[in-house]
């Protein structure tokens, strides 16, 4: 069964009197467990692409099936409370909050779901446990390099355990070594938690680690 | 989500610290006007019951016959006649520390016995006759003719001390006039006042008026306060026809007298007072947004996390609340506990009041300025497009 399921879909945007047709009749399907990297030139509509499939931003026509639900026809909290559960965002620059220690960011989509302190808590470390920075749980981001705040990042997608993680860019702010150990990290969660990841980078050495490749250019996709 | 709201507070303690004390300020003001709008309220209520003030009907300024007093005693219902004269001098050491000085009859003591006790006195030299209903301890001061009793706040004041010999410098009847101070009153209600001096009339009328008998007002005591009615009309139509006229009215539409003569003084601080808040209101709303500005990409980050367009909303409207619910509580209880309370000085008005009502008032204000302030940054923020906010960001 696939688990993101994309059928024809239009994305459009209007500026002033001009309509820009962002993603012309899209469609992609990716299986379940599958690790698949979107290419292309900037303004080729990835992180469109993207963001429809998280239910960040909604198509003007068509449908996108994510974990057997039609999100297109999803709307307001009934959204959120789908992504809260079903998708884990990684993006370009982190987006931590800063006044929040790692733990404490972390800890951000749990608090969604009723649970005790000391639960979220608990899951929150067995996360950053994970992306190895069991020994940074109350730092500040401003006191973590660039890689740990990715691998922060990662933790907090990661802990209400989705089934699909979304990543735009997720290197694309590191330097090698560090670029590294972060993939390294999203190859793990494909190859031992089966999670379903779709990233969009202009990185080929960060798209050779995908199984799939695909390249978006002018809304079209092709393999 | 609430710890989220803390750590967001705390993100630029300074300006939150500003916002907060600008709310304070307003907040202080507001309650300290209101509590002048109490005080003057208070003032009102100023007097008993069994009294009644008779003055001349032309002006409270002019004088009327002493013999009057014997007419005024022999009308039905009249328990006593008391004496009292404004007096208007100035302390030479502290010209502008105004404060009231009476010249008031001895029967005066036993007017007013149950609004005020003496808590020092000269012992007196000799014997002295003490008129019925007047205080024993004031023996001292009914012997010596320059003697003086002052309220225990006025003494704390101006640093005087029981026995000592003050000089005041008089304005309406001019020269040095030395007082000794052979007793001290504490106020049995609030509204009574500490800040008065009293002394003999006769002193006035002997050094002031070269012993011409006069009298400013006449304070009255009643058997029954019901017979109040009956008194004012037996009294003032006996005057009628003379020269001069009497008015005769109860002891709070007397004070009501003086507070009215502020004219449009309570609606004119009760404008000042709201627009205060108004600023304050704009203040804050405008501090409100430029930091949901500035976090915009945070709230792009939380929606795309899965929380909901309401409960950004309430994180927001609750910071808001938090600074101004804060500065409001602050400003309001600050306002009942150092101005309330304080001494108005002149000794015409009593105590500073700030009611209970008056803070309520106030915190309600601060949490409506939160509100408000927060319900414009708060809509901005939920109906912020994730992709819009995403992209500030990047």
């Amino acid at each position: 069964m696939a688990s993101v399921d994309v059928q024809n879909v239009v994305k459009l945007y209007r500026r002033d009197a001009e309509e820009v047709r962002v993603l012309d009749g899209l469609s992609l399907s990716v299986p379940e467990g599958a690790f698949v990297a979107l290419m292309g030139p900037s303004g080729s509509g990835k992180t469109t692409l993207l963001n429809l499939i998280g239910g960040v931003d909604q198509p003007t026509s068509g449908d996108l099936m994510v974990d057997g639900t039609n999100i297109a026809k999803l709307k307001g909290p009934a959204l959120a409370r789908w992504r809260s559960r079903s998708i884990g965002f990684i993006f370009q620059l982190y987006n931590l909050i800063p006044v929040l220690t790692a733990i404490e960011n972390v800890e951000l989509p749990l608090l969604l779901v009723p649970m005790s302190s000391a639960e979220r808590r608990r899951r929150a470390k067995t996360a950053l446990d994970l992306v190895g920075l069991g020994d940074r749980l109350k730092h500040f981001p401003r006191q973590l390099s660039g890689g740990q705040e990715q691998r922060v990042a990662i933790a907090r997608a990661i802990v209400s355990d989705p089934k699909v993680l979304l990543a735009d860019e997720p290197t694309g702010d590191l330097d090698r070594k560090s670029a590294e150990e972060v993939l390294n990290l999203i190859e793990r969660l494909n190859r031992e938690f089966k999670k379903t990841i779709i990233m969009v980078t202009h990185d080929p050495h960060a798209a050779e680690r995908a199984a799939q490749r695909y390249h978006l250019d002018k809304g079209v996709l092709s393999n | 989500m609430l710890k989220l709201v803390l750590v967001n507070l705390l993100r630029n303690p300074l300006r939150t610290f500003l916002t907060m004390a600008s709310v304070t300020v307003a907040l202080f003001l507001f309650c300290a006007l209101g509590g002048i709008l109490d005080t003057l309220q208070e003032a009102i209520k100023v007097g008993s019951e069994s009294r009644l003030v008779t003055r001349n009907k032309i002006s409270l300024v002019q004088w009327m016959p002493i013999s009057y007093r014997p007419r005024i005693a022999a009308v039905s219902g009249v328990k006593r006649v008391a004496v009292q004269n404004w007096f208007g001098a100035q302390d030479p050491n502290d010209p502008h520390g105004f404060f009231a000085q009476f010249a008031v009859d001895d029967t005066w003591y036993a007017v007013y016995a149950k609004d005020m006790e003496i808590v020092q006195a000269s012992p007196p030299m000799a014997q002295a006759a003490i008129p019925d209903g007047v205080d024993p301890k004031l023996a001292s001061y009914l012997l010596e003719r320059p003697a003086c009793v002052v309220g225990e706040a006025l003494m704390k004041k101006k640093g005087w001390k029981l026995g000592q010999t003050i000089t005041l410098t008089g304005t309406i009847f001019p020269g040095s006039w030395p007082f000794t101070i052979r007793a001290v009153y504490r106020a049995v209600k609030k509204s009574f006042g500490e800040e008065t001096m009293l002394f003999h009339y006769e002193y006035m009328m002997e050094k002031g008026l070269g012993g011409q008998d006069w009298a400013g007002t006449y304070i009255l005591e009643l058997s029954d306060p019901s017979l109040a009615g009956a008194v004012i009309r037996g009294i003032d139509s006996q005057f009628e026809n003379a020269a001069p006229a009497t008015l005769t009215e109860t002891e709070q539409a007397f004070q009501a007298g003086f507070v009215s003569m502020y004219g449009n003084v309570p609606f004119v601080l009760r404008v000042i007072g709201l627009a205060i808040v108004f600023s304050i209101l704009l203040i804050a709303a405008n501090t409100m947004m430029m930091a949901i500005r500035e976090r915009t990409g945070e709230y792009g980050v939380l929606k795309t996390l899965g929380f909901s367009d309401g409960a950004v909303f309430g994180m927001v409207v609750i910071e808001a609340a938090v600074i101004t619910l804060g500065g409001g509580l602050l400003g309001s209880l600050g306002a009942k506990f150092l101005v309330g309370g304080a001494t108005v000085p002149g000794g015409f008005f009593p105590p500073m009041s700030v009611y209970w009502g008056t803070v309520l008032t106030g915190i309600g204000i601060a949490v409506a300025i939160g509100a408000v302030s927060g319900l414009i940054p708060a809509m901005q923020a939920s109906r912020l497009r994730i992709v819009d906010a995403l992209r500030r960001v990047e």
